[in-house]
């Protein structure tokens, strides 16, 4: 031990510990006068440290794609589509039927001559997409059926195309850092939402599984300014022959309306007094929607109207049909509702308008599920937490001083036994909680409620490197050993202690941050961190300071421990 | 200097049938309190579990001005049909409440039948749904009907099946019967911002079935992994037996802090399986210190019995034990008398395993080791010490030399 190595060690101790209270404490960017007021350095720590929804409050929601549904629709649709597929080439082929439970998902088709299987086949692959499927001729059947590979992938993006869908839909929210992410195995189409700062899960929930259609249609009436409107159901159906038809449909028309409120406040809703008539199919169609906004003219609540875009083929025959029909009346059916109902003055190419009276979270909303199209298949809810920033705000108050408060008692004590010793203790104790704080920062990891007791478990255990040390230190000298002597055994010793202890514990936390889910991973990254770090500042900046202390004292008779 | 706990000298293994008799004594009675409760009708389950490991729904809700006793909420409860909830004050909240209720019925086959007929009330009206939706269909292809309502309002059509369940509909029923007593804040609002609101929903934990058993397997068997990895690491650095005697009393612990929950009903939640995690790493650490101990004497005195070095082992580190392990316990005592209502499980959790941690050491791991030696037949309890240098057995030179137990 000579001069060379206590200096380097002390060079190391300063560079992390600056390293590690700027992290903490330091602004990212450059530093300003007010960086150094007592309210800079809270304002930065919380800018810094990354807590968890329990901590500062928000929604976290898991959901569940229900893929199996999604493989079904798909299995039917194949099944129709095959069928009409062979029936539009006049091929002998009878019935189809499907199978779609406990991960089967077969189509066959019932072939009344067999001979003609290659036509049927190359007729059904023309337009169903059977790519993965594997196709088998029996004597009177043709069949395909999904394998468990393929199946899996089908569910897999199935999952990410809901993942992308609510993605975009929450994205509008504007909430700083939602996170999105998958959970379980990877087609288990099980999806973690979590929204900081959000407290209405009603409004989110309703947002992403909303479903919202969209069609021009033109309006069977008189031209302009003699609207065809009827005021009961019947009485449009009378106008029709009194049935709906392939190209003559009924819809409600009520002129305010707050389609997407939920059952909240349309009891006072008026119920729709109108209906009219119009003509399928549809002028346009949702999918051919390009951009939908929520805008205003006068700012009031209650007056806000959508106005959308068409992407270009749609404009063109959006075009034609409006050029062609000047002063006929064209219909906004959203979700089976007539919405507006408006005259054609000119051409109108691809801009237009629902004027609906909508509040403006309504006009927001149907803007925003107008926009990103229909979720794959139906969601399923498996967990949902709000935590208000009240009560985020008091468990980190109940944590934090439950922490300091053991953390005050520890320190009185060890300097009341350890006496001088007792200094190094806490200069260990203090810097492991910032280094783990600087390193939870770094690794840009969240800290949770279990997090913080991951952080106490870490102290207790700093604690115990402080007392095996200590207590080993006091042995030596008690069986006669020199003070220097002693620090050194005392080290050593008890570093081997320090190393088993510490390795066993990292070995469980790792297992735990392996097969646990959020809270348990919380609690094993903080730990595992916190107890790395424990062998630098209760072993190495401890010696040193040890070192430091017999540096200056050569002959030093009597330890103060 | 002070120095309280050395020159100790207590025949720490002479005690083992005592300690192993207590231990077991609380085992059974937590075995006793767990079964009574499952078995007898209308028990409690045998273990509070939270809502995260059962599912369920909790909500916090805060009141201005008086809240309502705890009475009017289960009556108004009720009146949703919500009968078997827990409603819980906060003790150092007085404006805040707990409810909890528990699965509604037919999300899951676990459940008592005690909720059944909130159920059947609830049956009938699905079905309503069903059949409007359908005469709507009916009425769209051919319209003979003569249908009540034939433009039912779209909020209701699209109100997906997802919304049926639990984890959405459990919130919304406690919602329905706060709003009895008054309006909930706007939800951007806080409660003392909105001048015509009564309460405020502040927290809600709402687990569908599937999640909760999730969660509850996936932390019994990471927890359990864990300690796999805790028996193979300290089998590489010692030997098996000593393995055993640390896993085994981590177990203990674990097993003995369970039987208080099951014998209070504190319920356990996700920051309790925090503390269990907490408590098995302290216990773990306890063991360790000692073995590490029993290791080195075994190189410093070759001729002493197994059973006398254990002791001297325990003595030596006992004044480690009480200062490390008393300064845990005195901060855990902190976190329960002033940790407040959110870590209440947790600190009751740390608080039993960090008496138990101490105590299992000392009464469960090292006796355990010592009993594991002498049953491998490398020597027995009351065997003369006469032969003991042949009967040494050939260890690697990591793990620890098995030598004589003699009492």
């Amino acid at each position: 031990m000579n001069n060379t190595t206590l200096l380097i060690r002390t060079a190391i101790i300063f560079a992390v510990t600056i390293l590690a209270v700027f992290l903490v404490i330091g602004p990212r960017g450059s530093f300003t006068a007010s960086d150094f007021s007592w309210q800079g350095i809270t304002s930065n720590l919380e800018n810094n440290i990354n807590l968890g929804l329990d901590l500062k409050g928000g929604l976290h929601l898991v959901a569940r794609v229900k893929t199996d549904e999604y493989l079904r629709d798909l299995t039917l649709s194949n099944s129709q589509a095959a069928l009409t597929a062979a029936k539009e080439k006049n091929l002998p082929v009878s019935d189809s039927s499907f199978t779609a439970e406990n991960g089967t998902y077969e189509v066959r088709l019932s072939v009344s001559d067999i001979s003609k299987s290659d036509e049927i086949t190359e007729a059904v692959r023309q337009k169903v997409d059977f790519l993965n499927w594997t196709e088998s001729v029996g004597s009177d059947s043709i069949s395909w059926s999904l394998p468990a590979q393929a199946q899996a992938r089908i569910k897999e993006q199935a999952t990410d195309q809901a993942m992308q869908i609510i993605d975009s839909r929450i994205n509008q929210f504007g909430v700083t850092e939602p996170t999105l992410q998958k959970r379980g195995t990877a087609d288990s189409g099980e999806i973690l939402l979590q929204m900081p700062g959000v407290e209405d899960p009603k409004r989110v929930k309703d947002i992403i599984n909303a479903e919202s259609k969209l069609a021009l249609y033109a309006v069977v009436s008189p031209p302009n300014p003699n609207l065809a409107t009827y005021p009961t159901r019947e009485a449009a159906l009378q106008s029709i022959g009194g049935v709906e038809t392939d190209t003559r449909k009924v819809y409600p028309y009520t002129e305010r309306d707050d389609s997407l409120g939920g059952g909240d406040n349309d009891q006072q809703n008026q119920q729709p007094s109108q209906f009219i008539v119009v003509e399928e199919p549809p002028i346009i169609e949702g999918d051919e929607l390009r951009d939908a906004n929520a805008v205003t003219q006068t700012g009031n609540e209650g007056d806000y109207q959508i106005s959308f875009s068409l992407k270009p083929a749609g404009a063109t025959k959006f075009g034609e049909w409006t050029g062609r029909n000047i002063n006929n009346y064209m219909a906004v059916i959203l979700n089976n509702e007539a919405k507006s109902v408006a005259f054609i003055q000119s051409q109108i190419f691809d801009q237009g308008q629902i004027s609906g009276q909508f509040t403006q979270a309504n006009a927001e909303d149907l803007a925003l599920t107008l926009k990103s199209g229909a979720l794959p298949a139906e969601l399923e809810y498996l967990e949902e937490r709000t935590v208000g920033p009240s009560l985020g705000a008091d468990s980190i108050w109940a944590g934090v001083t439950a922490a300091l408060g053991g953390l005050i008692f520890v320190i009185l004590f060890m300097l009341f036994y350890y006496r001088g010793a007792g200094v190094n203790a806490v200069v260990a104790l203090l810097l492991n909680m910032v280094l783990t704080l600087a390193a939870l920062i770094v690794l840009d990891a969240t800290l949770t409620l279990p997090g913080i007791a991951g952080l106490i478990l870490g102290i207790g255990m700093a604690v115990d490197s402080n007392v095996l040390i200590f207590e080993r230190m006091r042995e030596e000298i008690k069986d006669g050993k020199l003070v220097s002597k002693a620090v050194e055994l005392g080290f050593d010793r008890a570093f081997i202690t320090i190393i088993d202890t510490h390795v066993t514990t990292i070995i469980a936390a790792i297992i735990l941050y392996l097969y646990g889910s959020g809270p348990i991973r919380g609690f094993a990254v903080t730990l595992i961190l916190g107890l790395i770090i424990n062998l630098f500042s209760a072993v190495f900046v401890s010696r040193t300071i040890f070192m430091w202390i017999l540096d200056r004292n050569p002959g030093l008779k009597k330890l103060s421990i | 200097m002070f120095d309280f706990f050395s020159n100790i000298n207590v025949n720490w293994m002479g005690l083992r049938k005592p300690f192993i008799a207590v231990s077991i004594l609380v085992l059974l009675a937590g075995l006793v309190s767990a079964v009574v409760r499952q078995v007898m009708p209308g028990g409690t389950e045998a273990f509070n579990l939270g809502v995260d490991f059962q599912g369920g729904t909790v909500v916090t809700a805060k009141f201005k001005g008086d809240r309502p006793t705890d009475d009017q909420i289960r009556n108004a409860l009720e009146g949703t049909g919500l009968g078997e909830s827990v409603i819980q004050g906060s003790i150092d909240k007085q404006d805040e409440v707990l409810i909890k209720i528990p699965l509604l019925e037919g999300e899951t086959d676990i459940t008592s039948e005690a909720s059944a007929d909130a159920a059947a009330e609830q049956a009938p009206e699905r079905q309503a749904v069903e059949e409007a939706s359908t005469t709507e269909a009916a009425a769209n292809t051919n319209s003979t009907g003569n249908e009540a309502s034939p433009g039912s309002s779209p909020a209701s059509t699209q109100q997906s099946p997802a919304d049926e369940s639990q984890v959405s509909k459990g919130p919304e029923l406690v919602r329905n019967a706060l709003n009895t007593f008054g309006n909930e804040a706007q939800p951007n609002l806080a409660l003392e911002d909105d001048q015509n609101a009564k309460y405020k929903i502040v927290g809600i934990d709402s687990v569908g079935p599937v999640a909760g058993e999730q969660l509850r397997n996936q932390a019994v068997i990471a927890t359990l992994l864990g300690m796999v990895g805790i028996l193979l690491f300290i089998a590489f650095r010692y030997d098996w037996t000593y393995a055993a005697g640390a896993v085994i009393a981590v177990f203990h612990d674990v097993l003995i802090t369970l039987a208080f929950f099951t014998m209070f009903q504190w319920e356990i939640s996700l920051t309790v399986l925090a503390a269990l995690l907490t408590l098995v790493g302290f216990s773990v650490n306890d063991s360790i210190v000692i073995f590490d101990r029993i290791r080195e004497n075994l190189t410093l005195k070759r001729t002493q019995p197994l059973f006398d070095l254990t002791n001297d082992s325990i003595n030596q580190t006992m004044s480690r034990t009480i200062v490390t392990n008393g300064l845990v316990f005195l901060s855990v005592l902190a976190l329960v008398l002033f940790g407040g209502q959110v870590l209440r499980g947790f600190s009751l959790a740390l608080f039993v395993g960090a008496i138990t941690g101490t105590y299992s050491t000392i009464a469960i791991a090292s006796p355990i080791a010592i009993w594991w030696q002498d049953k491998l037949g490398e020597a027995r309890m009351k065997e003369s010490k006469l032969d003991k240098e042949q009967k040494l057995a050939s260890a690697s030179r990591r793990s620890v030399a098995r030598r004589p137990v003699s009492d």
